[in-house]
């Protein structure tokens, strides 16, 4: 008996043919898969612009590309890669996991679902669309601090607003779908504590979006009002304060770095356990240390702007609560490790870049903390200490948590087993490459170079070239990523229900690939 | 709950041309709106951009009522589960949630720049140096000059919080009233009374915004208070502002409900369309509360 | 010496000697000491935060590694089954939480030193401009601006680069060694952030705001930095340089500098030729316009409008002076008039009259420009 009823006789047997069956689709795994696909053309996108930064920074002296035009690059880089990468990415997964992994139908409100997806494209073509415009792309960092994202901005600052308004909404609806699906859809028998810990994270992030990316919203509204409607939010001329805007955007800004890292604890807290055929120690101290990461991350904003001259009393309470959300992550990292101490540990792609995940992401953790102390904090603001920080808590963060989710939920999405051969090279190119570019970038930012600027002292060369090749290297090697899964997609040794050994999971009880229409009766979980 | 759920049939839609039309209707209208706004600024022709606006806007509401009208279909015929129903309920509880979140966003700045940015300014507090740069401006609030009085001459003066505002908190309070009325109403099955008291509401939020935009003629007319003057315009215009497109919309889906009241939906026990729109009534009620005494009153 | 040239020796060494504590230094891979009181206490402290991580790093990942190594399922390690314990979990939220306090401690005290600025001798007024600083000894009555010196030719590889490169400055802020400085920090269009690493000091500088600091120098010498917040096209390119003086070299380079303002401020009573006009105009305006309209006075177009043929420079003489001294809100064309001293606008706007072809032969006088800013 198919429990999913469906008001037109097609569509509950499989997908639809044609383009049409992606621009209409209500299905969690069509979703999943456009979501997983538009991250990684935006991917490619914004690395892209990392290339041409990375070009122009390769020696001294300006090259390639005009001041200007460099600062159009950081900005997008750093817009795509949050926006239009990261987030995307995650929730593609969630589209197509969380179903699956809590024993659901689909998501809880699929049309929704399709909007929140289908939104995307057009505001990221709104966005890139400025770069052809006269006025030229975004030139004022992907903070945009006001006034320089205001009064001195080029006139595309308006469809950057208007984007992000679009595309604050998608993310709005998307974790609207995420929250109603966990909270409302488990199978019968699936407590909140017997949730698995991808599934949590998610959660946890979704309350993380509804309620900074609102916040968003109210700072480019307010920006528009003062560009052009004469309000002076951002002026003290007229009352206002520029650094009114900082508070604001960073009350966003900072549990947005922790939307984009929570679902990759997830998605290791997963993967660890199955390739150390162990259970994953602390399972309820995993959950308490997520949601305190996500409660400290509302009180923490002001690291950003230890240099702005806030009162002193601030300052302390903003370093302090800062070095706080160390404990709550030390846990995290110490029960992986735990877990796979004694486990019997086996090295599949998956679990190589969960491995790489905890020790590079422990190292921009430290680094994070380095940066919490204030009175140091004014020596490596704005320097590419920060730029070292951020890209070692982001690449081999994030984006290694997202190779890793789909190494190993690959096989179920499409039938097939991916390469091991070829993914075990993806990942040592990425590793290398990856420390070669970003390593260095920690010692000329404590040797003084300052971020977002095309060219640089002479003292600065040599590491800057290093971090150049390295971002060559792991940036070729993405098209080995590209190739692998096409591959997969295309035909390869026929996966099992199981796939790996022994896991754990609703995910694994379904075929290789999961049909179209799963778990149309739920499941039920001792 | 979750041995009846198992036996439930979660209703989960066919393929469907509303998100892309949504989205393609989105797209226009922030494109036109964009443009619209840069050409104004720019100080040339705004018949192409206001054209996008308007064909994004039209599509915009043709494709909610679409949307709309083929959830009530589908209710109706019987589609939507209990669980799916907890499901509207959740979506529409963080709905309402993201909107405070957006309310306090200007509210934080509000009173950011009261008690910190503005006496600064003045000279006083830990950042009081900064008075070197206007040393003939004094901090008060509400500001009635701002530091460079040319370029954002500050308003004459404000909107006197016990005449038209202490009206329209009357006015608000009293149509989260009524619509609790007709609630109770529609839930014994008074369906004559519920009529009424809906009627009500929806009039007294009429009324509501019929003196907000008295209040902002005054204010623009009379009283030299504007976006432009300063930054007690700004947060004054951008709170009430925000808070009145929510009345407008509040409004506007109440007369949706009021409309289907009338062709007889909802029954005392499912009636969730209502509740929702009750919801975002008592929410919007809250924030004015809010307002009253944080913009016009304190 | 293949160590110092080859940069991927250079990079395996520098990774290498993280872990010993002379050679930071010399390769330049670390924080410097710096030369007051405090970047040497904030360079303990970074030191400290650091070695504490690298502890807890070694120890993490050690036990991360000897799993990796040791319980191997191709070594034939059988998976244990414990999966939890309240008291392990206790004492790693414990411990790291005592390490942080530890931590807070000593930045605490620091940070209370850097916000006290009380009883400083000299006081600085620091204005950031796109793209330069403004320097305001406020009680002397000298001021003065300082800009990029590094020549376009360096910048875009047509001349060899400078020792250094980027990091020089026509007009260095000067101070007194020995002595507590209280800089107060503001912008005239932008944020910027003014960042010495020696002095430890780096503080945004926002318009309308005004933010304090201070610092106290041991030793006379030149310090380099740059601005550390994006401000626009030429954010990379506007240096810092602070010289420390003894006490006397500064009284002696404070009286020199106030009687050159004196002298510039009766030069616009004075007639001066064509000739003169020009040559000072050219370098004024090398100096503070070529940023933007180029030095051939093509502009970047669009944003940045070309001064060669433009109406405003051949025909329109007062919508000239006004758009110069003035500047256009809301645009990048910010007001000269205040910036500048009137003869070199006078002579900015003498040689853009009659430079590249427009060859309108105006000369504009400095008392032209008096009267212009009088009838505002
Ligand atoms: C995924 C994203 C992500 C994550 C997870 C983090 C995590 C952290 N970040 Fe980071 N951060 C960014 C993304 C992220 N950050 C970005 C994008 C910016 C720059 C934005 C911009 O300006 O453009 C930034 C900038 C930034 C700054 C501002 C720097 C500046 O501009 O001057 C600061 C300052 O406090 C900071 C701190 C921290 C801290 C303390 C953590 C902590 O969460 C880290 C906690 C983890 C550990 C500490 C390691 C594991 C713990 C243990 C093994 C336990 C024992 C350890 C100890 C007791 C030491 N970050
Ligand atoms: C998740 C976020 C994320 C990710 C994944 C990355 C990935 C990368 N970033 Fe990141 N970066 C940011 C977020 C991110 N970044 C942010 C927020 C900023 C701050 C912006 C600001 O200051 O406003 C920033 C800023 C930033 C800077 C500083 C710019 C400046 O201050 O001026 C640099 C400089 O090297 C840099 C480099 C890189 C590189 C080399 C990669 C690589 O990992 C990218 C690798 C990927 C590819 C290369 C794509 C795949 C391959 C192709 C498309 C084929 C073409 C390839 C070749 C020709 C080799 N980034
Ligand atoms: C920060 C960049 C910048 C600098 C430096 C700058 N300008 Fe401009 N200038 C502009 C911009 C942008 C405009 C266009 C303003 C507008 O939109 O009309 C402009 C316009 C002008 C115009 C009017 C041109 C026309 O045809 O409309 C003149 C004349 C001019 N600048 C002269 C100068 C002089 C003289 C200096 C130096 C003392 C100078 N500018 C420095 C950015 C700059
Ligand atoms: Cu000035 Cu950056
Ligand atoms: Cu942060």
């Amino acid at each position: 008996m198919s429990a999913v009823i469906d008001v037109h006789d097609h569509g509950h047997h499989g997908p639809a043919r044609g383009l049409m069956r992606w621009v209409l689709t209500t299905n969690h795994k069509d979703i999943g898969t456009m979501y997983l696909w538009f991250s990684f053309i935006m991917f490619l996108t914004g690395g892209a612009m990392a290339m041409i930064i990375r070009a122009e920074l390769f020696e001294p002296g300006m090259q390639l590309i005009e001041p200007e035009f460099f600062n159009q690059m950081t900005t997008m880089h750093g817009l795509i890669m949050v926006f239009g990468a990261v987030m995307p990415a995650f929730v593609g997964l969630a589209n197509w996991q969380v179903p699956l992994m809590i024993g659901a139908p689909d998501m809880a409100l699929p049309r929704l679902n399709n909007l929140s997806f289908w939104i995307l494209p057009f505001a990221f073509a709104l966005l890139l669309s400025t770069l052809f415009m006269e006025a030229g792309a975004p030139n004022f960092g992907w903070t945009f601090y006001a006034p320089l994202s205001t009064t001195y901005a080029p006139s595309t600052v308006t469809f950057f607003i208007f984007g992000v308004h679009i595309m604050g909404a998608s993310s709005i609806m998307g974790a609207i779908n995420i929250i109603a699906t966990i909270l409302n859809m488990r199978a019968p028998g699936m407590t909140l504590m017997k949730m698995p810990l991808f599934v949590w994270t998610w959660l946890i992030t979704a309350y993380l979006l509804i309620a900074v990316m609102p916040v968003l919203a109210g700072v480019v509204t307010m920006m528009l009002m003062d560009i052009h409607f004469g309000t002076s939010f951002f002026s003290a001329a007229g009352g206002g304060d520029p650094v009114l805007f900082q508070h604001v955007f960073w009350f966003f800004g900072h549990p947005e770095v922790y939307i984009m890292i929570l679902p990759a604890f997830g998605i290791v807290s997963q993967i660890i356990p199955t390739f150390s055929r162990k259970k994953l120690f602390g399972y309820t101290s995993m959950v308490y240390a997520t949601s305190s990461i996500a409660f400290l991350s509302f009180l923490v904003w002001a690291h950003h702007m230890f240099t702005v001259g806030m009162p002193l009393a601030g300052e302390l309470f903003f370093m302090y609560s800062t070095m706080l959300i160390a404990v709550p992550t030390g846990v995290k990292v110490f029960n992986w490790v735990t877990t796979m101490f004694k486990g019997s540990l086996s090295f599949e792609t998956p679990m190589l870049f969960s491995c790489a995940f905890v020790v590079l992401f422990t190292l921009g953790g430290f680094s994070g903390l380095m940066l919490a102390i204030a009175p140091v904090d004014f020596q490596y603001h704005d320097t590419y200490f920060v730029v070292a920080h951020f890209h070692y808590v982001l690449v081999p963060g994030a984006i290694f948590g997202i190779f890793a989710a789909v190494y190993y939920w690959l096989p179920k999405w499409c039938g097939h087993m991916y390469d091991e051969t070829l993914a075990k090279l993806h990942f040592w190119l990425s590793f290398v490459g990856m420390n070669l570019a970003f390593f260095p970038m920690h010692f000329v930012g404590l040797a003084g170079m300052p971020r977002r600027i095309p060219d640089y002292a002479l003292q600065f060369a040599d590491f800057n070239q290093i971090s150049s090749v390295g971002a060559f290297m792991f940036g070729a090697t993405q098209w080995l990523f590209l190739y692998i899964v096409i591959k997969t997609i295309r035909g390869g040794k026929e996966a099992t229900q199981e796939v790996w050994e022994n896991p754990e999971g609703l995910e694994w009880t379904v075929p290789s690939p999961a049909p179209y229409h799963t778990f149309s009766t739920p499941p039920e979980v001792k | 709950m979750s041995t009846e759920r198992s036996h439930e049939e979660y209703y989960v839609p066919a393929q469907s041309w509303l998100p892309i039309f949504m989205a393609t209707a989105l797209f226009l209208t922030v494109f036109g709106a964009g443009s619209w706004i840069n050409d104004m600024t720019a100080q040339v022709g705004t018949g192409t951009s206001r054209a996008i606006f308007i064909a994004g806007a039209l599509l915009l509401a043709g494709t909610m009522y679409a949307w709309f009208s083929k959830v009530i279909r589908e209710n109706h015929a019987g589609m939507y589960s209990p669980q799916l129903n907890r499901s509207f309920v959740w979506g529409m509880g963080w709905f309402i949630f993201s909107e405070v979140m957006f309310f306090a966003a200007f509210f934080g700045a509000l009173y950011y720049v009261r008690n910190l940015a503005v006496p600064w300014l003045g000279g006083e507090g830990e950042k009081g140096i900064s008075n070197l740069l206007w040393p003939n401006f004094e901090a008060t609030w509400p500001l009635m000059n701002t530091p460079d009085s040319e370029q954002f001459p500050g308003p004459k003066e404000i909107i006197d919080p016990m005449h038209l505002p202490l009206l329209n908190t009357i006015l608000l309070l009293s149509s989260s009233v009524t619509v609790h009325f007709a609630h109770t109403a529609l839930k014994k099955e008074n369906r004559q009374k519920l009529k009424m008291w809906l009627g009500l509401t929806i009039l007294l939020g009429i009324a509501f915004l019929f003196f907000q935009v008295e209040e902002y003629i005054e204010a623009y007319q009379q009283l030299g208070l504007t976006l432009e003057a300063g930054i007690y315009g700004s947060t004054f215009f951008m709170l009430t502002g925000f808070h009145g497109m929510h009345v407008t919309l509040g409004a506007i889906i109440l007369t949706v409900i009021w409309l289907r009241v009338m062709k007889g939906h909802f029954t005392p026990e499912k009636h969730f369309a209502f509740e929702a729109a009750a919801w975002y009534w008592h929410f919007v009620d809250v924030v004015w509360v809010g307002l009253y005494v944080f913009v016009y009153w304190m | 010496m293949l160590l110092k040239s080859n940069p991927w020796v250079r990079c395996i060494v520098g990774m290498l000697l993280m872990f010993s504590n002379s050679a930071w230094a010399e390769w330049a891979v670390n924080l410097s000491p710096g030369a007051t009181e405090i970047s040497r206490e904030v360079y303990d402290l970074h030191m400290i935060v650091f070695w504490i991580s690298v502890w807890i790093g070694v120890v993490v990942f050690g036990v991360m590694f000897w799993s990796v190594f040791a319980h191997r399922k191709s070594k034939g390690a059988v998976a244990s089954q414990f999966h939890e314990s309240t008291v392990v979990e206790l004492i790693w939220t414990a411990i790291p939480f005592a390490i942080l306090v530890a931590m807070a401690i000593p930045a605490t005290a620091t940070l209370i030193k850097v916000y006290d600025s009380s009883e400083a001798k000299i006081d600085v007024k620091v204005t950031g401009y796109q793209w330069k600083w403004h320097y305001d000894y406020m009680n002397e009555k000298v001021s003065f601006f300082s800009n990029l010196q590094t020549s376009q030719d360096e910048i875009y590889n047509r001349a060899p680069k400078g020792e250094n490169y980027l990091l020089e400055v026509d007009e260095p802020l000067v101070i007194p060694a020995k002595t507590k400085v209280r800089f107060l920090f503001t912008a005239n269009d932008v944020i910027h952030s003014w960042w010495v690493p020696d002095l430890a000091v780096k503080r945004d500088a926002i318009p309308g705001f005004v933010n304090e600091s201070w610092t106290y120098v041991d030793q006379p010498g030149t310090y380099r930095g740059q601005c550390a917040e994006l401000c626009g096209k030429d954010h990379g390119f506007m240096p810092i340089v602070v010289v420390v003086k003894e006490q006397d070299d500064y009284q002696k380079w404070m009286k020199e500098r106030q009687a050159l303002a004196s002298k510039e401020r009766e030069l616009k009573d004075k007639k001066f030729s064509k000739e003169q006009l020009m040559t000072r105009g050219e370098e004024a305006y090398a100096k503070n316009c070529a940023g933007c309209h180029n030095i051939d006075g093509t502009g970047i177009p669009p944003q940045f409008p070309a001064l060669k043929g433009s109406q405003m420079a051949i025909a329109d003489k007062a919508g000239h002076l006004d758009i110069v001294i003035n500047g256009k809100p809301g645009t990048y064309m910010a007001a000269f008039g205040p910036q500048l001293s009137e003869v070199d606008l006078a002579a900015i706007i003498t040689y853009e009259r009659n430079a590249w072809g427009n060859n309108t032969g105006d000369v504009i006088q400095p008392i032209e420009i008096v009267k212009f800013k009088a009838g505002k």
